[in-house]
């Protein structure tokens, strides 16, 4: 690899890149962040390159190795170029026939081809499948591209020409000009302005100056940042170049969390290969201009991802967030103004430079400007990240992307923004998606975590499952947040089990109000909201739960029984064989009883049941 | 000097005065619990809460944290503010109940029964001693470890810290009072504030739980425990 020292080798390295890339058909491009790994690609990846070899066609047939494809519910799965077939659920037994009809023979296998339940129908190319053709996959997209190891590969698709026109065209002020006039919005949750913010940083009077890119990302189900820097982590670095030149920094960190080691490698790597080829160091492509990233590894501290807080940890302190102000961009590391953005907002600002703020501000609502990744996650039959321009409507992601509730059971709600967010109910899922209307909801947009729950979902213990994780997340600093939280999930607790009292649920309210209130952070100011949404559009589940001592949807285990319906249960001891606790009595071929004094209320008799015949009551 | 509103009053700050130094200064009373003038501030009892700004943007933050800035619009008694102070003293109340100086707080707010479950610990967490061991007495012997609701403070490893002189500043600044009072009559008792606190019930009967110099003075556990 050689150093570039000016844009016009840049330029040469670019087009010598390009004609490498254009003649190397065909291409298997196979899925294999963390979720592809999880349901064995690596396996596949291994019997692939023993294949191709074995058959002499390594060279002839380029296996990419790329980073999530969003469609986590097909995993592994492959795209084909330049035809995209698309693959889903491989198996190391299917690679043969994958290379001998497909590659060689140019047949398609049906047993591998995606099956859409909603139309009834099997879709060969990626870009019919409905879950990839709603989205507007603008960061997402070059996913399937780009083998995350390979800078080149990020060159071949234009990466680092934004920031060479940046070095070369623009001055730091007309690069914050563009940003603000994309109105491109924070995405790490409260959306401030990103353009606004790097101004502010910009004019702080001390000279040194930081950047952040912060990718604590913590919330429950929410795996967006980790899939970009797994997948495309020089989107990211180059994002951050483009940052600091504009605020005027020599130094940025990536916060980045411990248990994405797959994310902590690839980063590192993309970091010494862009140092490598000049786009970090000293005089970045001739233009004078200096700036290093470090990569900071975060233990996984939830409340980290606060930005005080997360630059207390990167100073080798407790991670715990201080009162603002002096905001960061005044008083942030290491006492030196500091500008902390999320993992998608750094990625989405070589986009805007090469595309234009014009562009970019026409994708998107009045106040929320370009694409939102969600990670669609929950009930839903597909699985995945899905991204959407704002302003998509949550019927739309759910029933049209993520192809509706599995089992075709009825939609509940769905809690986005993960545990500082909101349960929507069905009433609200035309509501289109920003930053306005999911925080007047009662919810907020938060990273973009989107858990959808079915009838079979039992709210209070949703709300108190993020009471629970918000007790042992909070820093313990603020009393309203370390007691307020706790005694929240003791409420809530004791409503699960039976033992509410008609008053909790106004003491509940009345602290939930006051914990929002006197908090200082984040995490404190929208702790309650599991608590306070769910109380908005579901209090008659919490009533049921008080006065009737029953849990609508069957799930709190203390207010429950399973019990055998006599007329249905034809005797085929199945249930009795499974029962743990040998709850289950009865002959062959007689109806069986449960003994309640015995049950654990496990359930894994209604499993066993081929009848309907265990009911819960 | 900077110029602000405080109470529809027009006062005058110096630069970097805090909003609870302001007020001092101008005699408006603000309670505080974490806070001790020579140490840094904590905000973590979030009882010196204030609202500043107007209408919809108007927040709460903690005074003793907050920095003057020209113009800033500060209320030190509006309802909502009492509110959330009530509520701390509550919270605080349900984790100590037997701290005289909480037991104080909570009658100066009318605060006459804790709705929370009593857990009975001596520490509220409010961080005087770590801030005293760290910044005066220069030792750094104890610390915070965990967070969330198992947060607590002790020394490295809970182990006796070497670098304790045994100065006894932790427990001259603890507010809490457990670490001093040790019930009438003894000869190390500072304050004797016990003689005069009403105890808060307990659920049921539990010999252990019961703290009170004399056992069952409070009447609860005469009663029978509830039946599961």
């Amino acid at each position: 690899m050689k150093k570039i020292n000016n844009i016009n080798q840049f330029y040469d390295l670019k087009k010598k890149i390009e004609g490498l890339k254009s003649n190397q058909y065909p291409i298997i491009a196979i899925s294999s962040g963390t979720c592809g790994l999880a349901r064995g690609s690596d396996k596949i990846i291994k019997t692939f390159l023993e294949e191709l070899k074995n058959r002499k066609l390594d060279d002839k047939v380029e296996l990419k190795i790329t980073g999530c494809h969003g469609f986590c519910e097909a995993e592994p799965n492959i795209v084909i170029f330049p035809q995209e077939i698309f693959y889903q659920k491989l198996e190391p037994k299917d690679v043969k026939e994958v290379i001998s009809e497909t590659i060689l023979g140019g047949r398609i296998i049906e047993r591998l081809l995606y099956f859409d339940p909603h139309s009834n129908q099997k879709f060969t190319y990626k870009k019919e499948i409905p879950f990839y053709q709603k989205q507007k996959r603008l960061l997402l997209e070059n996913n399937l591209f780009i083998d995350p190891n390979k800078i080149e590969d990020y060159i071949a698709v234009g990466g680092y020409t934004a920031l060479s026109k940046v070095l070369t065209e623009l001055s730091p002020e007309q690069v914050i000009e563009i940003i603000k006039k994309s109105g491109l919005r924070g995405r790490g949750g409260a959306g401030f302005p990103t353009g606004k913010k790097w101004e502010i940083t910009k004019k702080a009077k001390i000279k040194e100056k930081y950047i952040i890119c912060n990718a604590d990302e913590g919330d429950p189900g929410a795996y967006m940042d980790r899939s970009l820097l797994e997948g495309n982590p020089h989107s990211v670095i180059e994002g951050m170049i483009i940052g600091a030149y504009a605020i005027g920094a020599s130094k940025g960190y990536i916060y980045v969390r411990d248990e994405y080691p797959l994310a902590v490698k690839n980063v590192t790597r993309a970091i010494q290969q862009a140092r490598d080829y000049g786009f970090l160091g000293k005089n970045i492509l001739g233009s004078g201009f200096d700036f290093d990233i470090e990569i900071y590894k975060g233990a996984g501290a939830f409340v980290c991802g606060e930005e005080t807080a997360l630059i207390a940890s990167i100073e080798g302190r407790r991670g715990v967030p201080r009162q603002r102000p002096p905001y960061p961009a005044q008083k942030g590391l290491f006492g030196k103004p500091t500008n902390i953005n999320n993992v998608e907002t750094w990625a989405n600002v070589p986009m805007i430079i090469n595309k234009g703020p014009e562009w970019y501000s026409k994708i998107g609502t009045n106040g929320s400007k370009g694409t939102k990744i969600f990670s669609l996650v929950g009930k839903i039959n597909n699985t995945g990240l899905v991204e959407v321009p704002m302003g998509m409507t949550l019927r739309e992601i759910i029933y049209e992307i993520g192809g509706g509730i599995p089992g075709g059971k009825e939609f509940k709600a769905v809690q986005t923004g993960g545990p500082s967010g909101g349960c929507i109910p069905k009433q609200l899922l035309d509501l289109p998606i920003d930053f306005e209307s999911l925080t007047e909801a009662g919810s907020m947009m938060g990273s973009g975590g989107m858990i959808v729950m079915d009838e079979n979902t039992c709210i209070v213990d949703v709300a108190k499952y993020f009471l629970d994780f918000l007790r042992y997340e909070s820093c313990g600093k603020c009393l309203s947040c370390r007691e307020g939280t706790q005694r929240m999930w003791e409420i809530v607790d004791r409503i699960t089990k039976g033992e509410g009292k008609e008053e909790d649920l106004e003491l509940l309210e009345e602290l939930a109000i006051v914990v929002k209130d006197a908090s200082m952070c984040g995490l404190g100011q929208t702790a309650p909201n599991p608590v306070l949404s769910t109380l908005r559009y579901f209090r008659h589940e919490y009533e049921a739960h008080i006065k009737e001592k029953k849990c609508p949807a069957g799930v709190c285990k203390d207010l429950i029984r399973y019990f055998i319906l006599e007329e249905k249960c034809t005797g085929c001891l199945a249930c009795l064989k499974v029962c743990p606790q040998e709850a289950i009595s009865g002959e062959l071929k007689k109806p069986h009883v449960i003994d309640q004094s015995k049950c654990i209320k496990c359930g894994a008799c209604m499993e066993a049941c081929r009848f309907d015949a265990i009911v819960i009551k | 000097m900077i110029k602000l509103i405080m109470n529809n009053l027009e006062v005058e700050a110096e630069e970097g005065w805090t909003i609870l130094e302001t007020a001092k200064f101008y005699g408006l009373e603000i309670p505080t619990l974490c806070y001790n003038e020579g140490l840094t501030p904590y905000g973590g009892c979030r009882l010196c809460l204030v609202e500043i700004g107007e209408g919809e943007k108007s927040k709460l933050v903690t005074s003793c944290t907050y920095p003057v800035e020209e113009g800033l619009i500060v209320r030190t008694d509006t309802k909502r503010v009492i509110q959330a102070r009530r509520m701390m003293i509550e919270l605080m109340l349900s984790v100590a109940p037997f701290s005289k100086t909480i037991q104080d707080l909570a009658s100066k707010f009318g605060v006459t029964k804790a709705r929370f479950k009593p857990r009975n610990e001596e520490c509220i967490l409010c961080g005087l001693c770590v801030r005293m061991c760290h910044e005066q007495m220069d030792a750094q012997a104890i610390g915070f470890v965990n967070r969330g609701k198992d947060l607590r403070i002790t020394t490295p490893f809970d182990i006796r810290s070497e670098r304790c002189r045994l100065c006894g500043g932790c427990i001259y600044i603890c507010p809490a009072c457990q670490l001093r009072c040790q019930g009438p009559g003894t000869e190390t008792a500072l304050c004797n504030a016990c003689l005069t606190m009403e105890p808060t019930c307990l659920d049921y009967y539990d010999e252990l739980q019961c703290w009170m110099y004399d056992a069952g003075r409070c009447g609860t556990c005469v009663r029978e425990e509830p039946k599961k």
